[in-house]
């Protein structure tokens, strides 16, 4: 079997010329194609039907500015937007900062083994059912639940945290705390450790390592961390409803209600469009930032 | 860690803020499978005693059985399809050069900024102008659109860490494309498409905005749990959440088994060098 003084017979034979030129295809072809299929068309369709008009309860092919009009004259439109929009990029800070001593840990306290296992760890509550852990935070939150009880054992008052920003937070972190472990770990543990060693050797402070070295380098992915716990809780709307109550009307709130209540596609459509608009923005300048040539 | 590394802040500070994290991750998991074997409706700290009534319940509920099913079946062909598809991209990115390579780049990760609701929204109008709005496969479709980003980011990242003149070495030396990549690529990337696939399975096996408005009247297991979210207070959430994490959290503990051996040498002279 183990013949080590075969020659490399390989090396004379011609492939055929189609599968030279195919091979490459092969391989760059298949996501764009299905992306195009099912992602670019879709939203292409989305864009048209905000020029559409509802008849008789029935969508209609159309090219009206109405609902563009009647939706950006909405108040409480702009009240929504920036609503969700500082509310979420709250979160995303407040989340990014709360994880980063965690990725810390597993990517310079932790011995490689133990990263691993840690990771495995933080990525296990993304598999389970999202759904399941806010109801679970609301059994923490309600009034004469599991906090309220305990502070209540403590003396406090022990209201009910639900409706509350904190509430709201909560929903955010169990959806995006995952993800931006992640993000932030990898960065920081691919850091190259040449440069960590060489600060070190010629007399860098800890400090200086954490803010010149290590923070810099793992830059991109830091700031990717936020971008995503930024659009993960812009998109959200399960914690606005059931954690926060009626006290935050947020975007995807208000683009089902459109649909689900008043088969309003066309003005739904706006409401999506803006949201998009938004975000591409966002994630624009944000990934400008983190890739932008230091100096 | 290198160990000359000095941290700014005593290890105690890196490792409580590890500790907060992994509080805030698993208190909604383990009250969920406490309050799964509690005999009362409402869930307090005050129980009067602990029951399997729940799961009686849930497991004897054809409409969540069904449910199941649907749920497995769609994660299943997504994760394959998915990965399938990420790892193409992701090889394709690395290796070859060719026309539009940063427009296709820019489109793969755009899927996952998009808000679900307004690609559930989309995808619902597109399903039922082509016609196949509320089937499995509808699901699917619309399900490796957000996934596959995910897969093609974690190749892209394990890819990333391989030396592109091996490949090219090998090919210099008459190897054909296909054999360069089953012997030097892939070998060096099965733990990301492990990785890959288990991350596209979770995407789908947890979403639900999609599944709710594609799916039609197949409901998944999220899209069941929403719709019980909006009733009132009910106790078998708890059991279908206990449920769902014991499979994952198995199958997450096998694939780190796996790929605790594939990366434990490449891992440690990464670090010792």
């Amino acid at each position: 079997m183990n013949s080590p003084a075969l020659p490399a017979r390989t090396s004379g034979r011609r492939l055929p010329f189609l599968f030279r030129r195919t091979w490459p295809a092969l391989w760059i072809l298949p996501m764009p194609v299905w992306l195009l299929l099912f992602f670019a068309v879709p939203l292409g369709l989305l864009v048209a039907i905000s020029f559409w008009s509802v008849v008789n309860y029935r969508l209609t092919p159309d090219a009206t500015l109405a609902a563009w009009r009647h939706v950006l004259g909405l108040d409480f439109l702009w009240a929504s937007f920036w609503r969700s929009y500082g509310l979420s990029m709250a979160s995303a800070v407040v989340i990014s900062l709360l994880a980063f001593p965690a990725s810390y840990a597993m990517a310079f306290v932790a011995a490689p083994r133990q990263r691993l296992i840690l990771l495995g760890l933080a990525i296990a509550p993304f598999f389970t059912s999202y759904l399941v852990r806010i109801y679970s935070w609301q059994v923490f939150l309600t009034e004469g639940g599991v906090i309220s009880s305990i502070v209540q054992a403590f003396g406090g008052k022990g209201d009910s945290l639900l409706n509350t920003y904190f509430a709201l937070f909560l929903g955010h972190a169990t959806l995006a705390l995952p993800v931006v472990l992640i993000l932030q770990t990898i960065a920081l543990a691919n850091v190259d450790r040449t440069g960590i060693s060489a600060a070190a050797n010629l007399g860098a402070r800890p400090r200086a390592i954490l803010f010149r070295v290590i923070l810099p380098a793992a830059r991109p992915g830091l700031t990717l961390g936020l971008l995503f716990a930024f659009l993960l809780s812009y998109a959200e709307f399960v914690s606005a409803s059931y954690l926060g109550g009626g006290a935050f009307q947020t975007l995807p709130i208000l683009v089902t209600d459109l649909v689900r209540a008043g088969q309003q596609w066309p003005r739904a459509a706006v409401v999506s469009l803006l949201m998009i608009a938004s975000l591409l923005v966002t994630a624009f300048v944000t990934v400008l930032w983190a890739y932008r040539e230091k100096g | 860690m290198p160990p000359h590394l000095k941290h700014a802040l005593p290890i105690a500070f890196w490792v409580a803020g590890l500790a907060l994290v992994f509080i805030l991750l698993y208190a909604p998991i383990l009250s969920a499978v406490l309050f799964s074997f509690s005999a009362d409706r409402f869930p307090s700290l005050s129980m009067s005693g602990f029951s399997t009534q729940w799961y009686a319940q849930v497991l004897t509920d054809r409409a969540m059985l069904e449910a199941l099913w649907n749920s497995l079946t769609v994660a299943g062909f997504t994760a394959l399809i998915a990965t399938a598809l990420g790892f193409a991209a992701a090889y394709a990115d690395y290796r070859f050069r060719f026309f539009g390579q940063k427009a296709v780049l820019a489109l793969a990760l755009l899927p996952p900024t998009v808000p679900l609701v307004i690609l559930g929204l989309a995808m619902l109008a597109f399903f039922s102008r082509i016609g196949i709005a509320g089937t499995l496969a509808a699901v699917v479709a619309a399900h490796v659109v957000i996934a596959a980003p995910f897969a093609m980011a974690v190749c892209r990242l394990r890819l990333a860490q391989l030396d592109r003149t091996l490949e090219t070495a090998a090919q210099n030396l008459g190897a054909p494309p296909h054999s360069a990549l089953g012997r030097i690529v892939l070998p060096h990337t099965v733990p990301a498409i492990l990785a890959a696939f288990l991350i596209t399975f979770a995407v789908s096996f947890d979403e639900y905005v999609i599944s709710w408005f594609t799916g039609g009247l197949n409901q998944t297991i999220p899209v069941a749990v929403l719709t019980t979210l909006q009733g009132q207070v009910d106790p078998t959430i708890h059991v279908i959440g206990t449920l769902s994490f014991t499979v994952t959290l198995t199958l997450v503990l096998i694939a780190l088994a796996v790929v605790l051996r594939q990366s434990g040498g490449a891992m440690s002279k990464e670090e010792t060098s």
